[in-house]
C-alpha cells in the first residue's frame, strides 16, 4: 500500500513538473500572416450569419448565398483564386467575437457592427462597411403600431449581445417608455418566438426584416415594418488585430467592389474592360502597375473578384435589389455619386 | 492509518537521517505537489494574459462597473440599463437560483410521488408512474425545456387567453393571476408564519421524543397544519384584515397588474422539474426496496397501519439510501438550469453571455459565471451532506 501510495505520488509530482517547466507556450504559436495559413490550408474559414436572408442563407442543398458570404468569396478569389474555396462556419450573435479572437475563423462577416468598444478593446479591426442599416421593428398590423411612439409597454425579441440590443434600452429610455425584452440567441429560435405571439415586436436591423417577413410570415401582409431608423449599424467585415496584411487586403477587396461599380466594370465586361483605355481600370485590374505585389498578392486579384463575385451593385442587386426577391431600395448603399454612402478609396 | 503509527515508531527512535523519516516524506510530497500546483495555476494565469495583452484584447474585471446598456425581461431586484454589468450578472444569478429553487422542491415532490407510486400495488398508478418515468429520463433535458417552451408560445395570444376564472389568465406571455396589493400589515404576517414553522417544527420534535420515550404517539399533521396557516391567519385578522386585489388587465399590449410567470420561467421550470424528478422517482423506488421484505411483513403482523409503516419503518431507512444520490441529482439540476439560455430565460448564462459579447472579455465573464455555478453546486452539496449526517445511521 505504501509503495504504491508513494509511486503514484512521484508520478503526479514528474508530470506537474514537466508540465509546470515547459516553456509556457502561447496560446498560439508566432503565426505567421492569416494569408500563409489560408493558403497552406487552401481555403478562407468565414464566420457567417446562421440564417438572415440577404446577408447570408444556406439552401437545402447547403449552398450559402448573402451578401455576407459574396464578401467570404471575394476574398477567396483574391487571395486563393478561387471564390468557391470558402469554409462557411455559422456563428451566432454570441459566439462570433470569441470564435474570430481565438483564430477558429479567418474573417468575420456576419452583420456586425462597427463601434468604438469592438474596434478597440476586443482586439480586432473592421474593414470599410459593406453594408449601411439601422435597427428597425416589425409589428403586427393589429396591433394598431404607426410610430415608435405607439409601442410603450411592448414585448420585444431581440438576440443577446446585438448592437440591436443595447439600441432598444436606449430609444425605449429616451422616449420614457417601458418594454419587456425577450433575448434568445438562436436567430430561428427568436423570429418563430415574434411570429408565434411571444413577442409583439421583434428589432433587428432594418435590412434583416423584410426577408422575415416573406419567408418565415403565413401572411406577410399581417406584419408591418416601421418607417424609419432608430440606430447607425454599419456592417463591416472583422478580423484580428496584428495581421496588418490581411487587414489590407479585407480592406482593399471591399473598395474593389465600389470601384468596380463606379468604374462600370462588371462581371460581363471585365474580360474587355481589362484592356480599356482607361489608367484606373487598367491598374485595378492588374493589366498594368502592381497593386497585387503591394498587398502580396498577385496582379490578377481584382479581376478574379470582379469576374468571380461581381462588383458592388451586382452583389447587392443579387441579395437585396432586382434580382432577388427582397426588391430593397439601394438607399444609403448605393454610390457616393448616386447620394448613398460607398466610396471607394484610389486604388493607386 | 498505519502510515502515521509507522511514523510514530520511527520519531521515536530518533532514526537516520529526515530523509528517511516518513512523516516528513509524507509532508514534504504534500507541500511539493501544492507548490507544483500553485506554480502551474500561476504561469497558466500569465500565459492568459500575455496572449490576450499580445492580441490587445481588454483584461481585468472593470468592465463589471461600467454601464450595462442593456435590458433585461424578469428582474427579481430592481435593474434597468443604466446599472452596471455586475449588477446585471447579479439579476442573473437571482434568476439561476429561483428558477433552481423551484426546481428542486417540485422535483422532489414529482419524485417522491411517483417514487411511491411505482412500488405501489396500485396497478394504475404504478403504470402510470414507470411510463412517466421511462418517457422522462429517456428524452434528452434540452428537448423537454423546447418542447415545454413551443408548446407555451403557441398558447393564444393576450387578447385571446385562456382564463380558467376571473383574473386568471394563460396566454403566450405567460400565467398571469392577481395578488394582493403591498400592505405594511403584511410583514407582521411573514413574521407569523417563520413563528408559525418553528413552533411546527419544535413541537414534531417534541412529539418525537415522548414517542421514542414513552412509546405514545401524538398525532402531529393537524396540529402543525394549525399553528402554520392559523397564526399569520391571526396575525392578518388582528390588523383589520386588509385585502385588496391587484387584478391583472389586458391594457395596450399586455397585462397590467396581477403578477405573472413569463413562458420562458415556466417551460424551464417544467422541463427541468420532469426530467429530474424522473430521476429521483428511481432514486426513492430504490430506496424503498432496499428496505428489507421482513420489516414490512413483520410490521404488517403486529397490526401496525400500511401509512405507518412507511412513515417511520421504511421512509427512514430508505432516506439513508436516497439523500446521497439525490445530491447529485439536485447539482444537475441546478446546472440544467443553464438551459434557459435556449429559449431565453435570463439566467446567468444568458445575460452572462450578452455581456461576454458586449464587453468583449470572454476569459472573465466565463471565469465569473464557472465560480458562480462552482458556489451555489458546493452550497448544495454542504447542505445535503450535513442533512445525510442527520439521516444516516448513527453507530452507537
Amino acid at each position: 500500500m505504501k509503495r504504491i501510495q508513494k509511486f503514484s505520488m512521484l508520478t503526479v509530482l514528474a508530470s506537474v513538473a514537466a508540465f509546470a517547466l515547459q516553456p509556457a507556450a502561447p496560446v498560439q504559436a508566432e503565426e505567421g500572416p492569416t494569408v500563409k495559413k489560408v493558403k497552406e490550408r487552401g481555403e478562407v474559414l468565414c464566420g457567417v450569419h446562421q440564417g438572415r436572408y440577404g446577408f447570408a442563407t444556406a439552401d437545402s442543398e447547403g449552398r450559402y448565398k448573402g451578401l455576407d458570404v459574396d464578401y467570404c468569396r471575394a476574398v477567396a478569389a483574391a487571395v486563393l483564386g478561387d471564390s468557391e474555396k470558402v469554409k462557411y462556419i455559422p456563428v451566432s450573435s454570441v459566439t462570433r467575437f470569441p470564435a474570430l479572437q481565438s483564430g477558429e475563423i479567418d474573417m468575420l462577416s456576419r452583420t456586425t457592427t462597427v463601434t468604438l468598444t469592438r474596434d478597440s478593446s476586443l482586439g480586432l479591426n473592421f474593414g470599410p462597411p459593406t453594408f449601411y442599416t439601422g435597427t428597425g421593428f416589425m409589428v403586427r398590423k393589429a396591433a394598431g403600431v404607426e410610430k415608435v411612439e405607439d409601442m410603450g409597454g411592448a414585448t420585444v425579441c431581440v438576440v443577446p449581445g446585438s448592437t440591436t440590443e443595447k439600441n432598444i434600452a436606449a430609444l425605449f429610455r429616451s422616449k420614457n417608455m417601458q418594454y419587456t425584452p425577450v433575448v434568445i440567441e438562436n436567430q430561428k429560435e427568436m423570429v418563430g418566438a415574434y411570429f408565434s405571439g411571444r413577442c409583439d415586436v421583434m428589432a433587428m436591423d432594418q435590412a434583416g426584416l423584410p426577408g422575415h417577413r416573406q419567408f418565415d410570415a403565413k401572411t406577410p401582409d399581417d406584419h408591418i415594418i416601421l418607417e424609419g431608423v432608430f440606430s447607425k449599424e454599419p456592417l463591416a467585415i472583422g478580423v484580428r488585430q496584428g495581421d496588418d496584411q490581411w487587414y489590407d487586403i479585407i480592406k482593399w477587396v471591399t473598395y474593389a467592389t465600389f470601384n468596380a461599380e463606379e468604374m462600370g466594370v462588371s462581371k460581363e465586361n471585365v474580360d474587355e474592360m481589362k484592356n480599356a483605355n482607361n489608367p484606373d481600370i487598367k491598374r485595378m485590374l492588374g493589366t498594368s502597375g502592381d497593386l497585387g505585389k503591394k498587398l502580396g498578392l498577385d496582379n490578377d486579384w481584382a479581376y478574379r473578384v470582379v469576374k468571380q463575385v461581381g462588383n458592388y451593385k451586382e452583389i447587392y442587386d443579387n441579395n437585396f435589389g432586382a434580382n432577388s426577391p427582397l426588391k430593397l431600395e439601394r438607399g444609403l448603399n448605393n454610390l457616393w455619386i448616386n447620394g448613398g454612402l460607398m466610396y471607394g478609396f484610389p486604388m493607386k | 492509518m498505519t502510515v502515521a503509527h509507522e511514523a510514530n515508531i520511527d520519531i521515536k527512535k530518533g532514526s537516520s537521517s529526515l530523509l528517511h523519516n516518513l512523516a516528513f516524506r509524507g509532508v514534504a510530497y504534500q507541500v511539493l505537489l501544492a507548490a507544483a500546483i500553485v506554480l502551474l495555476a500561476y504561469l497558466l494565469y500569465q500565459n492568459v494574459n500575455a496572449n490576450l495583452e499580445k492580441q490587445r484584447i481588454a483584461t481585468g474585471f472593470d468592465f463589471l462597473n461600467e454601464t450595462s446598456g442593456f435590458d433585461i425581461g424578469e428582474t427579481l431586484i430592481e435593474y434597468d440599463s443604466e446599472d452596471s454589468y455586475g449588477r446585471a450578472l447579479l439579476v442573473g444569478i437571482m434568476n439561476t437560483l429561483s428558477v433552481a429553487a423551484c426546481g428542486i422542491v417540485l422535483a422532489t415532490i414529482l419524485g417522491t410521488i411517483m417514487g411511491i407510486a411505482r412500488v405501489s400495488r396500485n396497478w394504475l398508478a404504478s403504470i402510470l408512474a414507470s411510463g412517466y418515468v421511462e418517457i422522462c429520463r429517456n428524452v434528452p433535458v434540452v428537448l423537454h425545456v423546447i418542447f415545454w417552451a413551443s408548446v407555451i408560445r403557441n398558447l393564444p395570444s393576450p387578447k385571446q387567453a385562456l382564463s380558467p376564472m376571473e383574473g386568471v389568465f394563460l396566454a403566450n406571455r405567460g400565467f398571469i393571476f392577481p395578488v394582493p396589493e403591498p400592505n405594511p400589515a403584511y410583514t407582521w404576517v411573514w413574521v407569523a408564519l417563520a413563528a408559525g414553522l418553528v413552533l411546527a417544527f419544535g413541537f414534531n420534535y417534541w412529539a418525537q421524543k415522548h414517542r421514542e420515550k414513552t412509546g405514545k404517539y401524538i398525532a402531529t399533521l393537524w396540529p402543525c397544519m394549525g399553528i402554520v396557516i392559523g397564526l399569520p391567519l391571526a396575525a392578518w385578522l388582528v390588523q383589520g384584515a386588509p385585502l385588496v386585489w391587484s387584478v391583472p388587465e389586458l391594457k395596450g399590449f399586455n397585462f397590467r397588474g396581477g403578477a405573472s410567470l413569463t413562458p420562458e420561467f415556466i417551460a424551464l421550470l417544467i422541463g427541468i422539474t420532469f426530467y429530474t424528478g424522473a430521476f429521483i422517482a428511481e432514486i426513492v423506488r430504490a430506496g424503498i426496496q432496499s428496505v428489507p421484505v421482513g420489516q414490512i411483513e413483520a410490521s404488517r403482523a403486529l397490526g401496525i397501519r400500511r401509512g405507518f409503516i412507511m412513515r417511520y419503518i421504511t421512509f427512514p431507512q430508505a432516506l439513508r439510501v436516497i439523500v446521497p444520490p439525490t445530491t447529485s441529482q439536485y447539482l444537475s439540476l441546478t446546472k440544467n438550469s443553464s438551459l434557459g439560455v435556449l429559449i431565453g430565460y435570463p439566467d446567468l448564462v444568458n445575460v452572462g453571455n450578452t455581456t461576454l459579447n458586449q464587453t468583449g472579455q470572454a476569459v472573465e465573464a466565463i471565469a465569473v459565471m464557472m465560480a458562480v455555478y462552482l458556489g451555489i453546486s458546493l452550497t448544495i452539496s454542504l447542505g445535503m451532506n450535513i442533512y445525510n449526517r442527520i439521516v444516516a445511521i448513527k453507530e452507537r
